[in-house]
């Protein structure tokens, strides 16, 4: 039997689109995170009513067209440069809120040195590091984070680690630096993690607004289309074979940012 | 303002200071370090931002970024970290946004050596970077000028939003001499309206220089000509000494042009109707000046410190109307006077032929005195 | 007119300090002036040299292969610049290092033990400025005033205790170089 709705009920919204996103239809493949990841970026910058101050730096990789979905400043930086260009802009303008979004080819490996020299300048910047373990918008190449054994384009037989290397743990290294006032690694690959992961975000704009420098969070995310696994398929791989490898937590809290409540 | 005895390099680097430079990007590498090393200690000083990248790449990203504020912004360096920047140059051709950089040319290819050389100018003049863009090329032959074109590297840079460099050499970088630096000017406050600064009541702004849609590229490839023909219309320079009566004409710029006019002086005092046309411009070329030169020139001499780069310029501009004569020393070795001089005699003695490769006959007559 | 005159010796010899008392001097004298340094890894205790070219008119080259006058400060820079200084030019040589004699007898050499002569003064630094003076005794580009006001208004701060000094080197050097130096044979 159904019970008719009485015409006095009201509504709570509880849930919506962030102004900052812009509506349109992005173009990540179905089961992608990164628009989970825009998602918490620009329901941050909205909470903590940045929108007008921030200027974003777009980099090379699936992420290449991040200024078409942020409705603020976007720049688009060469490959793996998106952390010296944000230095540039952040010097100019240090009242603005700056952050790269790069993956990890990106940032990891071509732009190894910038991001090394970034966090450890201390910039007054906020990086969002996407890791999804390969290079996807070229078609799923090795990347510096392809864990051993992985199957990329260029790895057919499994990442061999004796011939192609080691992957790098980003968060960990750049933690030993001081410049950092925070790093921290999330994943996007259920409800529980993509909450913490929308803490990390937060803490680490809290911490540039606070001027405390470099903060960095790292992603761990799905690139179904390129590991050939469906989208659910692919949350689970990012659960049982990256975390292992890559330790979901936070690798570096400043003093000033600790029992901060985000 | 009073003379002032000034190296190159300081010159520079205070001119670029008092045209209001807000922020400089650099790495350390010789012939042009006294510029990043002044800049570290006056910058701060003046409450302007100055750092020392990690590389010539983070360092032409650092002044990408900050050019896309509408900042005035430069960087220095010489050959070996000029090929790193290259990437960033083709991004900020690409992106229509000012910048200056200033190129100390040493001798090369590869590590090269740090002595003066003129071997970078293809690569700046032609582009060096991926794409078709072209930059404003300024080529100084003194200290005076080193200042004068490094402050309008500045103007043009934003006038037409585009990359100027100052194209030098470690012996205009190294060297001093006596000259005026201009008054300081205010750093602009205003923002260009097309700058990225947040987007506070306003709609958002992007610069990229993705166009992936080809005939949107071809739209902005388009805008670059056009920009760039302006340029030519009107941002061409160049002196002339000389040449009222000259049957042949000596073309050379930056230290090479300076060395050359020792050599027409000593050619004219013994009775050689020789002059010299000193390109400031390297790009805009002054195609035209050469072509009209043409038609009271017998030969036309190029003088390089390379194997005769600019000398392709020339020949576009003389047409094969006019024979040409190439003397070029490559690797950083600065010619002497007498030198030029002795080709300004071969000239007059055997004047060159129409239909030869001016490289080529320079090139064997390089290989027999070997 | 144009003169040229390149200073050269070891490191540390004051040679490029030298020329550019000369380029100073010449700049408040109203001249044309261009100073042209040696420059690199070879200024690190090896040889250096600067080339000051003084002139009426605005300056082509800033380098000349052969120059009008040479201040020689050690036996590498006799060597390589006696050759090259001009017939009828004048070359200093500091006879405290150049293990040899000059040969050229048809250019103006003065040689005078500058080293010694600085010490005599109370400080070896002072070689360059004897040899300085020594080279306007006989080849009068600038007048020694010129060159001693240039001392008083550029020496840097943190050795303006020494312009007095200086000058007295600079004098001591024409002084000796009057009296030492042999004349050019004709042609």
């Amino acid at each position: 039997m159904v019970t008719a709705i009485a015409p006095e009920t009201t509504y709570e919204k509880v849930y919506e689109r962030p102004r900052i996103l812009i509506e349109v239809h992005t173009h990540y493949c179905p089961g992608c995170t990164h628009g989970v990841a825009h998602r918490l970026i620009a329901e941050v910058l909205e909470e903590m009513g940045l929108r007008e101050r921030t200027i974003g730096v777009a980099s090379v990789g699936c992420s290449v067209f991040a200024y078409n979905y942020f409705d603020v400043d976007f720049v688009e930086a060469p490959h793996g440069r998106a952390p010296a260009m944000a230095t540039g802009i952040k010097r100019m303008l240090p009242d603005r809120i700056v952050f790269t979004y790069q993956g990890d080819g990106d940032l990891a490996s071509i732009g190894m040195g910038e991001i090394i020299h970034t966090a450890a300048r201390g910039e007054n910047i906020t990086v969002i590091f996407i890791n999804n373990a390969n290079y996807g918008m070229t078609g799923g190449q090795m990347a510096p984070t392809t864990i051993p054994g992985q199957r990329t384009t260029t790895t057919p037989n499994g990442r061999d680690v004796r011939r192609s290397g080691f992957p790098i743990r980003m968060a960990e290294m750049l933690a030993t630096l001081e410049g950092p006032s925070y790093v921290a690694r999330r994943s996007l690959h259920d409800p529980r993690n993509i909450r913490l992961a929308k803490k990390a975000i937060r803490m680490a704009f809290e911490a540039q607004v606070r001027g405390l420098g470099f903060s960095f969070v790292e992603l761990l995310s799905t690139c179904p289309t390129n590991w050939g696994l469906s989208p659910i398929e692919a949350m689970q791989w990012v659960e049982e074979m990256m975390i292992p490898v890559f330790p979901l937590g936070e690798f570096k809290v400043v003093p000033e940012l600790k029992g901060l409540r985000v | 303002m009073p003379r002032e005895l000034l190296k190159g390099n300081e010159a520079m680097a205070e001119a670029a200071i008092r045209a209001g430079v807000e922020a400089y990007f650099g790495y350390p590498i010789t012939p042009q370090t006294e510029l990043l090393e002044y800049m570290a200690r006056r910058m701060p000083e003046l409450g302007r931002v100055f750092v020392q990248a990690e590389s010539e790449i983070a360092a032409i990203n650092m002044v990408y970024g900050a050019a896309c504020t509408g900042a005035r912004v430069m960087t220095s360096s010489s050959g070996p970290g000029i090929s790193l920047m290259m990437e960033g140059l083709s991004y900020i051709a690409g992106t229509e946004v000012p910048c200056v950089i200033i190129d100390v040319m040493r001798g090369g290819p590869g590590l090269g050596n740090i002595a003066p050389s003129q071997g970078d100018y293809h690569q700046i003049v032609r582009g060096g970077g991926h794409g078709d863009y072209r930059v404003i090329t300024l080529a100084p032959a003194t200290v005076q000028e080193a200042i004068d074109l490094t402050v309008l590297a500045f103007d043009l840079a934003e006038k037409y939003r585009t990359i100027a460099v100052v194209l030098t050499d470690g012996s205009i970088g190294q060297m001093m001499e006596p000259a005026e630096l201009p008054p300081m000017r205010e750093v602009p406050r205003t923002r260009p309206e097309w700058a990225v600064t947040g987007a506070q009541g306003r709609p958002r702004r992007v610069l990229t220089s993705i166009y992936l849609d080809p005939y949107e590229e071809e739209k902005t490839n388009q805008r670059l000509l056009e920009r760039w023909r302006q340029i030519q219309a009107h941002e061409v320079r160049y002196r002339e000494y000389y040449l009222d009566d000259a049957e042949i004409v000596v073309v050379g710029f930056g230290i090479a042009g300076r060395v050359a006019l020792s050599a027409v002086r000593a050619a004219r005092a013994e009775g050689i109707r020789v002059g010299l046309l000193r390109p400031i411009t390297l790009s805009p070329f002054p195609y035209a000046a050469i072509e009209a030169l043409c038609r009271q020139a017998r030969a036309f001499l190029v003088v390089e410190m390379n194997a005769g780069q600019m000398l392709e310029d020339v020949m576009l501009a003389v047409a094969r109307r006019v024979p040409v004569a190439f003397y070029g020393r490559m690797g950083g070795v600065v010619p002497f006077p007498d030198e030029i001089l002795e080709e300004i005699r071969r000239v007059v003695r055997q004047p060159p032929r129409l239909e030869e490769d001016p490289r080529e006959a320079w090139f064997q007559r390089w290989s027999l005195a070997r | 007119m144009q003169v040229e005159i390149i200073i050269a010796g070891f490191g540390g010899q004051g040679i490029l300090f030298a020329g550019q008392i000369l380029a100073y001097a010449a700049m408040d004298a109203g001249k044309n002036v261009t100073w042209f340094p040696s420059y690199g890894p070879e200024m690190r205790g090896g040889t250096a040299n600067c080339t000051v070219i003084i002139s009426d008119e605005e300056i082509g080259s800033p380098l000349v292969r052969h120059p009008r006058a040479a201040i020689v400060m050690n036996r590498p820079s006799l060597d390589k610049y006696e050759p090259l200084v001009q017939p009828g030019g004048v070359l200093v040589v500091n006879a405290s290092m150049a293990g040899r004699a000059a040969e050229r007898t048809d250019v103006e050499v003065v040689a005078l033990p500058a080293n010694e002569m600085a010490e005599a003064l109370g400080d070896r630094r002072l070689a360059n400025m004897i040899l300085v003076g020594a080279l306007l005794a006989r080849l009068p580009v600038l007048t020694l005033e010129q060159v001693e006001h240039a001392l008083r208004e550029h020496m840097p701060g943190r050795h303006r205790h020494l312009i007095e000094r200086n000058i007295r080197a600079l004098q001591e050097g024409a002084r000796a170089a009057q009296a030492a130096f042999t004349p050019a044979m004709p042609g």
